[in-house]
Parts: structure tokens; sequence; C-alpha cells
């Protein structure tokens, strides 16, 4: 394995274990509702901070269940994923057909020096 | 996390829509620009948004014992220049609250301002400094992208505190309140995706040098040879 592929695993290695350590060490357990989304928390402190207040608009779709959600969340996911796996393969692919037709030049090349120098010798 | 719908009381609604309006006009006019001037471009433009839409549907757990999710806009305001991440930006905020109920149409204002506009200001405002100081183009990349996140969480933390001040301790008071609940939140998340866009970064360096180098990225010349050499390495 390159230096460079390590490097770029040690990268996803961090940003999974920041992930991973809160859960592993419970961080959540203090909580009514561990790991609750921020927004929802933020509702919950603008109530306490205001009573009265009351939400004047509702969204106009709701995913019915935290299923639809999750799997909407995901779909937005997948459509990044995909993007940017297009992008990176397009790229690579370019390159190799660039440096592919590269080294054909080449061989061409040094065919038609050689051709040249063998019918350059015949006529001496 | 983006504040909710129906959540920021109309006056408020309308101010920050009124503040995000002519930041998103004028991306709408960046980025037709960059497209037509370089149509080569519409691809890693494509990439950059991909990558705003893949981060923030990642909500990740965080030590305060909650969940948010990252913003993915400094990779691009790097890029392109932040007008451009203000298109970009709103157009993931309108599907989250159009199809997943997550933040909202009266608060796309408030969150457009905080996430495509001040985030990537930052953020990019962080990187262009340290670069001026020769700072190792992967050091800046890691900082723009953790204080473009980081301080879009700051930025609705004020604005929550502006709309909802406590009654004791007045705006103070809430900006305590609504930052314990987001910046801290964020600071982990923010640090994974520094990591990210560095890791993305890496990636363009190695497989883009034509259209970083044309972006302004990395330098054409010594230097770039430099950097893309210790990419390699």
């Amino acid at each position: 394995m390159s230096r460079n592929t390590k490097i770029n695993l040690v990268l996803l290695l961090v940003v999974a274990a920041l992930a991973v350590l809160p859960l592993a060490l419970g961080l959540g357990d203090h909580k009514e509702e561990p790991f609750a989304g921020a927004d929802a928390q933020a509702e919950t402190a603008i109530t306490e901070l205001d009573p009265d207040y009351e939400p004047w608009f509702s969204p106009l779709y709701e995913p019915p269940s935290g299923e639809i959600e999750s799997a909407l969340f995901a779909l937005q996911a997948a459509i990044g994923a995909g993007v940017l796996a297009y992008y990176f393969g397009l790229r690579r692919g370019r390159r190799q057909g660039e440096e592919r037709a590269m080294a054909r030049q080449e061989a061409d090349d040094a065919g038609a020096v050689s051709a040249a120098g063998a019918s350059g010798a015949e006529g001496a | 996390m983006h504040i909710a719908e129906g959540f920021l009381p109309p006056a408020h609604a309308v101010a920050w829509g009124a503040a995000s309006a002519p930041f998103v006009v004028h991306g709408v006019r960046s980025l037709t620009r960059e497209v037509r001037e370089h149509p080569e471009s519409t691809l890693l433009l494509g990439a950059s948004g991909a990558f705003t839409f893949v981060l923030s549907a990642l909500k990740l757990p965080s030590v305060t014992g909650s969940c948010s999710h990252p913003t993915g806009t400094g990779l691009g305001a790097i890029l392109f220049r932040p007008p451009i991440m203000a298109v970009l930006g709103t157009i993931t905020l309108l599907f989250q609250a159009l199809l997943l109920a997550h933040g909202g149409l009266t608060t796309l204002g408030a969150n457009v301002f905080s996430m495509a506009i001040a985030g990537p200001w930052a953020g990019y405002a962080v990187y262009k400094l340290l670069r001026r100081y020769d700072v190792p183009l992967m050091v800046a990349v890691f900082s723009g992208a953790f204080v473009a996140d980081l301080s879009t969480y700051c930025v609705t933390s004020v604005q929550l505190a502006l709309a909802f001040p406590d009654p004791g301790s007045g705006f103070l008071g809430a900006l305590g309140k609504f930052g314990a609940i987001f910046a801290v939140t964020q600071i982990p998340l923010a640090v994974s995706e520094g990591l990210l866009t560095v890791l993305v970064m890496r990636l363009l360096v190695q497989s883009s040098k034509g259209e970083l180098t044309r972006l302004g990225v990395l330098l054409a010349g010594k230097q770039a040879r430099t950097e893309t050499e210790a990419v390699a390495r």
C-alpha cells in the first residue's frame, strides 16, 4: 500500500473513531433521550425560554415515520456519494486513458524513427 | 441541525430572508458565469455540491450526548469562493426542508444565512489568511472547513438567541443556552468535517491538478510542485 493510501485510510479511521467514541463511552447515558438531535433540543429550549411560543408554520410534507425519514436521509447521502464517486472515477479513467495514449504515441514514434533509420541505411 | 419549521417569529424569518436573498442572487450570477466561462468546471461544481449533500445527511453522535451533522460547505467555498457556495448550500437546505421536514421554508432564510453564507465566508477567510502566511495547503484546508462548520452553528445560536432572549439574563443568557446545544455539540463534528475535507482535497490534488491550478488552490510553478510532491509522497 502506498504512503498516500495509508494517510487517506488514517483520516477515515480518525473520523470513524470520532463518531464511535461518544457512543462507546456512553456520553449520552445521562440524558432522558440519549443522542437526540440538537435541533429537537433547541425546540425544547425555545419552549422553556418562551412558553407561549407556538410554531406558526408546519412542514408541507413530513415523512410519515422514522423509517421513511431515515430512508430519505440515506437517499440524500447516496445521491451525494454517487456524484462524488462518478467524479473521481471519471478523473481516474481519463488520466489512465491519457497515459495509455501517451505510451502508444511514444511507441509509435520510436517505431517510425527506427523505420526511418532502416530505410536511410538502405539508401546508403 | 437547522432551525425547525415555524420556530422563528415571522419578523425574524422575513429579516433573515431579506438578508440572505442578495447573497443567493449574487451567487446564482457567479455560478452561471463560472459555468459559461469554464464549462469544464461543471463536474467539480457538482462534486462540491455532492460533498455538501453527503455531509449534511450524516447525523453523527457528539460528546454532548446529542447528535448533529456537518455542513460540507468549506470545500466548495475554498474551491469556488463563497458566493457559489451560497447557491449549493441553498439547494441542499431546500431538499431537506421540502422532503425531510428538516429545517423549513419559513426558516430557510435564517438557515441559508448561517450555513450557506456565514459559514462559507468565515471558512474561506481563515483559509485565505493562512495561505497568505504560507501555511501548508492541507493545514489551511482543515482550518477553513473546521471554521466553516463551527461558525455555521454559532450563527444559528445567535439567530435563536436574538429571537428568544432569556427572560432573566436576556440575549447573552439565551446565547449561552443555544451555544451549549449547538456549538459545543458541533466541535468534534467540525474536526471530522475538516479531516474529510482534507481527504477529498488530497484526492483532488492527485486527480485534478489542472483544475486546482486554474482555481488558484494550487499555485502554478515551484510551490505547486512541492505541494503535489508532498501529497504524492
